[in-house]
């Protein structure tokens, strides 16, 4: 079974960085992006992985490192202007929301390549290639830090960091962000403001998307974003259980990805979001709640509607 | 009984509500003693939701003000239910009968205490009282229209609160649902509790409610239902509506 062993033997070490690094890009997606599909909000990430372009730019010129944590925290606060950037322009016009994001996401993305082109041609770092594919195996040209006696890559470590903070923010904040997402009125009434949590909620998903940017660039994300929360989706009826098939979708992407990539020699976080696509589509054959094969043996009536399972 | 003993359950003063620019409700005086089933009736459009919705302060108002049990409402939040319009949340998100029961009891936890042993407890008696205990591990998807209001009910019980808004529990529910809501609310008279439901159905109205509030953009009557509902007051609250409509619309002109 040598495919089975290939990535591991030939990369060494690198390959564990490579999942790690890729698990904990699609971790915090999986979880922010459960939410997103949830409360229908998924162009939404789409308009932040977009807008964040012009704030990543002006960050990269001033550090000149694109795994900066300066950039990640300015870049956060670029992705609040945006939505409240949306905001004005459905509240205070008759422009609904939906070409407000697209309005907005469009005129900032193209902001942001137009600054790339002036100003970031003699970095190599960022080129149009990085925000459109991203470049999540070049974390091993990165300088490594020393942690326990292992060279550990740096982007590893803030994407571990970005990681840990959403899951702890999103973990505290649970309740509030259930309710408010199932009933915006009943949450409003409790006095938990739904704006803030609206507003919140989009702040954490800025952080995740600048940090995953540079891994798997602007449109990959989305990808991260929206395919484990969908197939988990389409899989049970609990939010808890939901939220975990997510993580495991994130954590199997990560390595099924790892082995295409060892296998084609190809881009990395193409691969990843590939196997998770590829995942997708089994939940969708056979998952157990939507999956197409049992809604045909129901239709035979050969089971029963699985209306009180675990699931 | 004086009124620093028993404080109307509701007072609203002078309470409107625009929505871009224009007006949805205008000065709003209301006052709603202690242990009253009230109905909000009158015709689509007239602002039923948006009055309790304003009242609760979901959405702003642009003038008035609310007091509940003599308090200002964010003082006496945690004595307030609200039961939303059933169409209002998504029925296919993936909770079931019992997280949403156990959603009533989130006002009292605050932000970050969990639902325990206690909490639990509370929503199964809640979910019990509007039998729907069987189905607590169910998807809420998977229930009827009238479970789905019942559940939002055993969700304002677990709530525990004094005074109720509710909004429209009546559509499209089965006459099983309909008949158990009417206990209930009856049920809730008896314990002193104050309920203002927002109601579309004339002939039941008046067989429901102890009050009534007419509501056309304006309070046009309110009071016990024997005296309000008159064919008067009614034709007013339903057949007047173009010419109120008309008269704002004059107004909006002259003040623009």
């Amino acid at each position: 079974m040598y495919s089975l062993t290939l990535p591991w033997e030939a990369l060494g070490i690198s390959a564990v960085w490579l999942v790690l690094m890729a698990f904990m890009v699609a971790l915090p997606c999986s979880q922010v992006g459960s939410f997103l599909i949830l409360r229908r909000m998924s162009l939404v990430g789409d308009a932040i992985s977009h807008s964040v372009l012009p704030g990543i730019v002006i960050a990269f010129l001033f550090t000149g490192d694109l795994s900066s944590p300066w950039l990640i925290i300015g870049a956060g606060i670029a992705g609040l202007l945006v939505t409240i950037f949306i905001e004005m322009i459905h509240v205070g016009t008759r422009v609904k929301s939906d070409a407000a994001t697209g309005i907005a996401f469009t005129a900032l993305f193209a902001l942001g390549v137009l600054l790339m082109q002036l100003y970031g041609g003699s970095k190599v770092d960022l080129d149009p290639d990085c925000v459109l594919y991203g470049q999540l195996d070049h974390i091993l040209e990165y300088e490594a830090v020393s942690i326990a006696g292992l060279d550990v890559p740096r982007p590893l470590v803030t994407m571990t960091a970005v990681a840990f903070f959403t899951l702890t923010t999103m973990f505290v904040f649970y309740r509030v962000l259930v309710l408010s997402t199932f009933d915006a009125g009943l949450a409003a009434s409790y006095g938990y403001k739904p704006v803030m949590v609206h507003y919140g909620m989009m702040f954490v998903l800025s952080i995740v998307v600048v940090a995953a940017f540079q891994s798997v660039g602007a449109i990959l994300v989305i990808a991260l974003l929206i395919l484990p929360g969908a197939f988990a989706y389409m899989c049970t009826h609990k939010l808890p259980v939901m939220l975990s098939l997510a993580a495991g979708h994130a954590l199997l992407s990560a390595v099924l990805g790892l082995y295409i990539y060892a296998w084609f020699d190809c881009n990395l976080a193409g691969a990843v979001v590939l196997a998770g696509a590829a995942l997708l589509v089994l939940a969708w054959l056979f998952g157990p709640v939507d999956g197409q094969l049992w809604k045909w043996k129901r239709s035979l009536g050969e089971v029963e509607k699985p209306d009180d399972l675990i699931l | 009984m004086s009124k620093v003993d028993h404080p109307p359950a509701l007072e609203i003063h002078d309470l409107s509500v625009t929505y871009h620019k224009k007006p949805v409700l205008y000065g709003v005086d209301v006052e709603i003693p202690q242990g009253s089933l009230v109905g909000v009736i009158g015709p689509n459009g007239a602002g039923k939701s948006t009055l309790i919705k304003s009242v609760m302060g979901v959405i702003p108002s642009s003038g008035g003000w609310v007091k509940v049990f003599g308090k200002p409402l964010k003082d006496s939040l945690h004595r307030v239910g609200y039961v939303p319009q059933r169409e209002s949340v998504d029925w296919d998100f993936p909770v079931t009968v019992m997280d949403v029961a156990l959603m009533g009891t989130y006002g009292k936890l605050g932000l970050f205490r969990r639902p325990g042993k206690a909490e639990r407890k509370i929503a199964s008696e809640a979910l019990e009282k509007v039998g729907m205990l069987s189905y607590a591990n169910r998807q809420i998807g998977n229930l009827s229209g009238g479970q789905q209001q019942r559940v939002f009910l055993a969700r304002a019980l677990a709530q525990d609160s004094d005074l109720y808004f509710m909004d429209e529990p009546f559509v499209g529910v089965d006459a099983a649902t309909e008949a158990a809501i009417v206990t209930l609310l009856k049920d809730m008279r008896e314990r002193n509790k104050t309920v203002l439901v927002v109601h579309h159905d004339l002939q039941s109205a008046r067989d429901y409610f102890d009050r009534l509030i007419l509501l056309n953009m304006r309070v046009v009557a309110e009071g016990p239902t024997p005296e309000v509902f008159t064919p008067e007051l009614l034709h007013k609250t339903y057949g007047g509506r173009l010419t109120i409509l008309s008269e704002i619309a004059d107004r909006t002109a002259k003040m623009s």
